[in-house]
């Protein structure tokens, strides 16, 4: 366990190392010398990936604040809390990616007073905006609760509702907006990925890949912190997530039928390879291993169905992003050294806040806590039990 | 009313006096070398194509209902009611979406620069303004680039195209194209051979996302009701059970489920 964890802790070092070096190529240097990004492919891994994918990885927060706090679904509610802590770091770091891929990034605050309401980028600024203020303040309480702040805390309590409903409005405005930023490009974008209904896609998508997420990150905190959820929980997201995949597969199906675009799918090419990998990944397998009961009643197979829908509809976002604009473009884009090294020094930053989060804050449920907070909730401190979830 | 340009490529003789006078007026280097690129960009916003005796010029179509201009979150492009699409790059931020929505590819970026900006033809927005014709077409010698009103242009360019059967590809290009540009092309040869696309839509780009983008204001109030409403009836059920049959375990555990009581009692 020490020599597996001085391990990572090396890969983490070393990634944050070439991190800080290809971001003072990016400041120094400009975006010319430092990306492989031109005129004719001006957007690359850091709006495909970093941005398009950050903000889909943490859908978990507001899929499930919605199922605990609107639907009242109560069995879930020990989820809650390190799918909100997900896409708070989410969130974060992908301003903090934005800093990096915009030209003048001191001009960020721009949209702030330079309107343009005909714009989704314009509409995404500002539910992104938003939404990073409503996961701070759902955030707030575990960080609140820590430190034995009451006051605060019952200030949020008060207004959790409204949050979480405004929350869930925001999300699904942005999470399907950034869909509807390909819609002005029925020229350039692919036909397997151009449809009037990409914001449709891109919204179900996203509560697919949070529930895989939340299941991911349950068994990750389990092998390196021994913190994890019960598994008839993890097997309730599983239901769940068979459904929304169903849901999605089929629309997705029909969508292409009707834009009878089926035909394309047996035509040998760059994007049908890149297509059917994105499909494979994203729905065949999951569907298949998903209906099989031995798999969604276990942990492992469950596990094993969350990295294929998250890697899958990753490559779905860098279809949509990168594939599908490739031949119009008339270019092949491959992510410079520099780009790659400061992608992925985010995602090493993102799973060390994680990991720091969970040992520090209260975020999984464990026997010690329960023990620890039983007297405050006895006494009746709603607050303390619940504010944050 | 709106002004617009009109190419005649059957008028054109490659002098390139276009080039030269539109970077002097943008104030970009312009030598043997820069005419000898064949390719827009940030230091050279328009340019002759040559394929043998036969030219064609590329520049910003400057569009009626511009896309560069409808993706911009901080209305840093702007159509104005001369023609002109115009840019200020004091509000740009650098997003790149015009790049990606531009149905020509006209849009450049100064990559190799720390303040970079967005450059392309702004159609000489300062002195059409002024009531001045472009610095294109007031150095072309033959008459093949011509400033004028665009619907004076259209009727032009038909008259041209009805007196000389068989001279053009019986198609204005422009006219209809995204919903018609402010550059208004003529060609004796096919125009995708100078790869202007004439598979566009001819309806205005802006209104594939401006048809979802215009439902969020009725979608946020509505949203609202039906999560307000569900939260109501999902919670009351709740509150009834808890007046009819006021267990022991709500009374320590005020809004929390029975069965996590129980788990956590464990």
């Amino acid at each position: 366990m020490k020599i597996k964890l001085s391990f990572w802790k090396l890969v983490f070092f070393f990634l944050m190392a070439a991190g800080v070096y290809a971001t003072y190529v990016r400041f120094a240097k400009g975006l010319g010398p430092s990306t492989n990004l031109s005129d004719q492919f001006p957007w690359g891994i850091w709006i495909g990936f970093d941005v398009l994918c950050g903000v889909m990885l943490a859908a978990g927060g507001f899929t499930l604040t919605a199922a605990v706090h609107i639907l009242n679904i109560k069995r879930l509610k020990p989820i809650v809390r390190p799918t909100i802590l997900t896409a708070f770091l989410g969130y974060v770091l992908v301003s903090v990616a934005l800093l990096f891929d915009l030209g003048k990034p001191y001009n960020i605050w721009h949209p702030l007073i330079m309107r343009n309401p005909h714009s989704v980028m314009f509409e995404v600024a500002y539910c992104v905006m938003l939404y990073t203020a409503v996961l701070s303040l759902e955030f707030a309480p575990i960080v609140l609760e820590r430190f034995n702040l009451q006051k605060p805390l019952k200030i949020i309590r008060a207004v959790l509702i409204p949050l979480v409903i405004g929350g869930v409005i925001l999300s699904t405005l942005h999470q399907s907006s950034l869909g509807t930023l390909y819609l002005i490009m029925p020229e350039k974008l692919h036909p397997f990925w151009y449809t009037p209904l990409l914001p449709v896609f891109f919204f179900l998508s996203a509560i697919a890949v949070g529930l895989a997420m939340t299941i991911f990150e349950s068994s990750m905190s389990a092998k390196h912190f021994g913190r994890q959820l019960e598994l008839p929980i993890i097997q309730e997201l599983g239901r769940v997530l068979l459904v929304v995949l169903s849901v999605y597969g089929i629309l997705r199906f029909e969508d292409l039928l009707h834009r009878g675009v089926l035909k394309l799918l047996f035509q040998p090419s760059y994007e049908t390879y890149l297509f059917w990998l994105e499909l494979t990944l994203a729905l065949i397998l999951p569907l298949a291993l998903l209906t099989q009961k031995k798999v969604r009643m276990t942990a492992g197979g469950l596990y094993v169905t969350a990295v294929l829908v998250v890697l899958g509809f990753i490559t779905n976002r860098l279809n949509v992003s990168i594939t599908g604009l490739e031949g119009s473009a008339g270019v092949r884009y491959i992510p410079k050294w520099t780009e790659l090294a400061i992608t992925a020094a985010i995602i090493a930053a993102g799973f060390a806040l994680f990991g720091l989060a969970t040992k520090y804050l209260p975020i999984f449920p464990s026997e010690t806590e329960h023990v620890a907070h039983e007297p405050e909730v006895v006494v009746g401190s709603e607050v303390l039990s619940h504010a944050g979830d | 009313m709106s002004k617009a340009i009109l190419y005649d490529a059957t008028l054109c003789i490659n002098c390139k006096q276009c080039e030269a006078a539109c970077a002097e007026k943008n104030q970009l280097r312009y030598d043997d070398a820069v005419a000898a690129e064949d390719r827009q960009s940030e230091h050279k916003f328009t340019v002759v194509l040559a394929k043998g005796d036969k030219y064609m010029r590329r520049l910003c179509m400057n569009c009626a209902d511009p896309a560069c201009a409808s993706v911009c979150p901080v209305a840093a492009l702007r159509k104005t009611p001369e023609g002109p699409v115009i840019y200020e790059a004091s509000r740009c931020m650098g997003c790149r979406y015009c790049m990606v929505a531009c149905p020509f590819g006209v849009p450049k970026y100064e990559w190799n620069k720390l303040v970079p900006r967005v450059q392309k033809c702004t159609m000489c927005s300062d002195r059409v303004e002024a009531g001045k014709q472009t610095s294109c077409a007031d150095a072309c010698p033959t008459g093949a680039t011509k400033f004028g009103e665009r619907d004076e242009l259209i009727t032009e360019a038909q008259q041209r195209l009805h007196d000389n059967p068989g001279k053009y590809v019986n198609h204005i290009y422009g006219l209809n194209e995204v919903g018609g540009t402010s550059v208004l092309l003529l060609s004796s040869v096919p125009f995708e051979e100078f790869g202007y696309r004439t598979d566009l839509t001819r309806d205005p780009l802006p209104l594939f996302t401006y048809r979802v983008l215009s439902r969020i204001p009725d979608f946020i109030p509505l949203g609202g009701v039906v999560l307000g409403g569900v939260w109501w009836i999902t919670h009351r059920r709740e509150e009834v059970a808890a007046e009819e049959e006021p267990p022991k375990k709500t009374v320590f555990y005020p809004s929390s489920d029975p069965s996590q009581g129980d788990r956590r009692a464990k």
